[in-house]
């Protein structure tokens, strides 16, 4: 069912695996804590005792990226997570059955598709402030239509195929027919989806986190780090190059991996 | 069709920022709060209409060049946003040229080079610049170029009334932040749109006739190849205002975007829904030309 031997599927799995793992790993343990502070070292160069330095505090800054990946990386996985959910039920139903109403969202759609997220996002936060939670919500509800039209345009076209006429003519039940039949299908095509969710997510998130409008102190996360870093750019630049390389990584991998499913080695 | 989607747009960005829960007379009045005072505002405000109703109240005005008062400001919206709009429209068109001017030929150039080591390297750096964030970008080109080989004050914004050569060498650098990733993205579209045309019958007739592979691309392939890749540049006017929001923070730069960042986290609502609405409107209108062109350049499109 799914195939995927290609470069960009390697290499992205490769980035992704060792982003993941250094979340997990950071998840029970880093090398210092995030926010100890050490008037003694403060932006200290990248040496033994900090791999990657020290920030304006002295606060060790591998751990703190560690903890803003793994920070990033949650807000991500929560809002394409509501997405995908919401995206599934609703272009799972609409393409199914069809109808006035999927005509109507699909019509919704496409107008709000030609929005730029980052512009609905900053409307979004306005409505519903910002935090962690808020950014979690407004994300996720900006998903919806992207990953319901995906599902919406897969599942009509498997639909007039010949396996799913045949199991509705020996009587399975219609949401048996979506999600246990269709699903498996389309799996290729929604694993890449996911995987552009994610990386527009990893961007969303640091960029409103960065405009001081996403993630609040004391939550920890990529965007802030690099809003904070920037004001000691010239004294200690490997902290806006640390965090920013974070970023890059997460996007990277999801971006090579999303290729990886939907390019050429599609199964 | 097109004001149809205008007015929809407005409608619902008037909604969104209605929505907003929170009275606007609290904050306004402050520590002078008191019951009376805050209904007298309301009524002085119109607060007290249906929405609809002030919702074509603001649309008439909006219209007529006047969208309302700054709550922060305490002035009209309109010298709020004197000389922001032309900042920004700047900015964006800039990164729109670079956009273009450097996409078409790095994407040509990497099709023509396919087989040689540039060719090779060029689309792994492209695959790599894709995955910048614009802001990050803008932080890394402060650094360097403002910092330490001092081309430009970041932070030190030259006004056009100051210098317009000074100030569209300081802009140069956000819309570098703004392009790149940008670029990455359409020399990526464009490879791959020529790569799928060298695969038709003509481009097998023209090898036929004994032309070359530059002259099979340049007079054959490339036209072909350009069609998604001209719709996607007239669309792409939209992402590269919405970049400028964020990149605006970066260098300090008095443009709408930052206006608009502020005025959302100072709750300076009349002012954050006018720039809602004006780059909304840029966003329809360009999609709007977009089909256009597309239709104007290939007549297939307009068939079926």
């Amino acid at each position: 069912m799914l195939q995927v031997k290609n470069k960009s599927f390697r290499i992205g799995a490769a980035i992704t695996l060792f982003m993941l793992l250094l979340i997990l790993v950071g998840t029970f343990w880093t090398p210092y804590d995030p926010n100890a502070m050490s008037a003694a070292e403060k932006m200290a160069a990248p040496g033994l005792r900090h791999p990657l330095g020290t920030d304006n505090f002295g606060r060790d800054i591998l751990s703190r990226v560690v903890e803003g990946t793994r920070a990033t990386f949650l807000v991500a996985l929560c809002s394409v997570a509501i997405g995908l959910l919401a995206g599934l039920v609703i272009g799972g139903l609409t393409g199914y059955y069809g109808g006035w109403v999927d005509e109507l969202l699909m019509r919704l759609n496409d107008s709000l598709t030609a929005f730029p997220s980052l512009l609905l996002a900053l409307v979004l936060i306005a409505v519903f402030r910002s935090g962690k939670y808020s950014i979690i919500l407004v994300l996720g509800v900006l998903f919806i239509p992207s990953f319901a039209r995906i599902v919406r345009t897969e599942v009509a076209q498997q639909k007039a195929l010949d396996y799913v006429r045949s199991a509705r003519l020996m009587g399975v039940r219609d949401m048996r027919v979506l999600f246990v039949h269709i699903l498996p299908n389309i799996l290729p095509v929604l694993l890449s989806s996911v995987a552009i969710g994610f990386n527009n997510a990893v961007l969303a998130e640091s960029s409103m986190s960065y405009l001081g409008l996403g993630v609040q102190p004391p939550d920890a996360s990529l965007g802030r780090m690099l809003n904070e870093a920037q004001a000691y750019l010239l004294r200690a630049p490997w902290y806006a190059l640390s965090a920013g390389l974070a970023v890059i990584l997460l996007v990277l991998g999801f971006g090579l991996l999303s290729e990886g499913f939907g390019g050429e080695g599609r199964a | 069709m097109l004001l149809v989607t205008l007015l929809l747009v407005s409608l619902i960005a008037y909604l969104a920022f209605e929505i907003i829960p929170g009275d606007p007379t609290t904050m306004l009045l402050g520590s002078d709060y008191s019951e009376e005072r805050a209904e007298a505002l309301r009524e002085s405000m119109g607060l007290n209409r249906s929405v609809l109703v002030r919702y074509l109240d603001w649309l008439g005005s909006f219209l007529h060049g006047d969208p309302g008062t700054s709550y922060s400001y305490a002035m009209p919206v309109r010298e709020v946003l004197r000389g922001k709009l032309a900042v920004t429209a700047v900015l964006s068109l800039m990164s729109w040229v670079l956009v273009i001017g450097v996409s078409l030929p790095f994407g040509i150039a990497l099709v023509r080079y396919q087989n040689k080591p540039f060719g090779k390297l060029g689309v792994s750096v492209n695959q790599v610049f894709m995955a910048f964030p614009p802001f990050f970008l803008g932080i890394m080109l402060t650094y360097i170029f403002g910092l330490l080989l001092r081309l430009f004050t970041p932070g030190r914004f030259i006004p056009f009334s100051e210098s317009v050569p000074g100030c569209l060498a300081y802009l140069f650098f956000p819309a570098l932040a703004i392009s790149i990733p940008k670029i990455a993205k359409t020399v990526k579209l464009l490879r791959a749109s020529i790569l799928s045309e060298m695969k038709r019958d003509y481009v097998l007739t023209a090898y036929s006739h004994g032309s070359s592979r530059w002259m099979v691309l340049k007079n054959h392939v490339v036209r072909n190849a350009l069609l998604p890749v001209v719709t996607y540049l007239a669309m792409s006017l939209a992402d590269i205002v919405a970049s400028s929001i964020i990149v605006e923070q970066v260098f300090v730069v008095p443009g709408l975007g930052r206006l608009l960042v502020a005025s959302i986290s100072n709750r300076d609502y009349p002012v954050a829904l006018c720039i809602v609405v004006m780059i909304a409107s840029v966003v329809v209108i360009m999609n709007y030309l977009a089909d256009i062109l597309t239709q104007a350049i290939d007549p297939r499109v307009r068939l079926s």
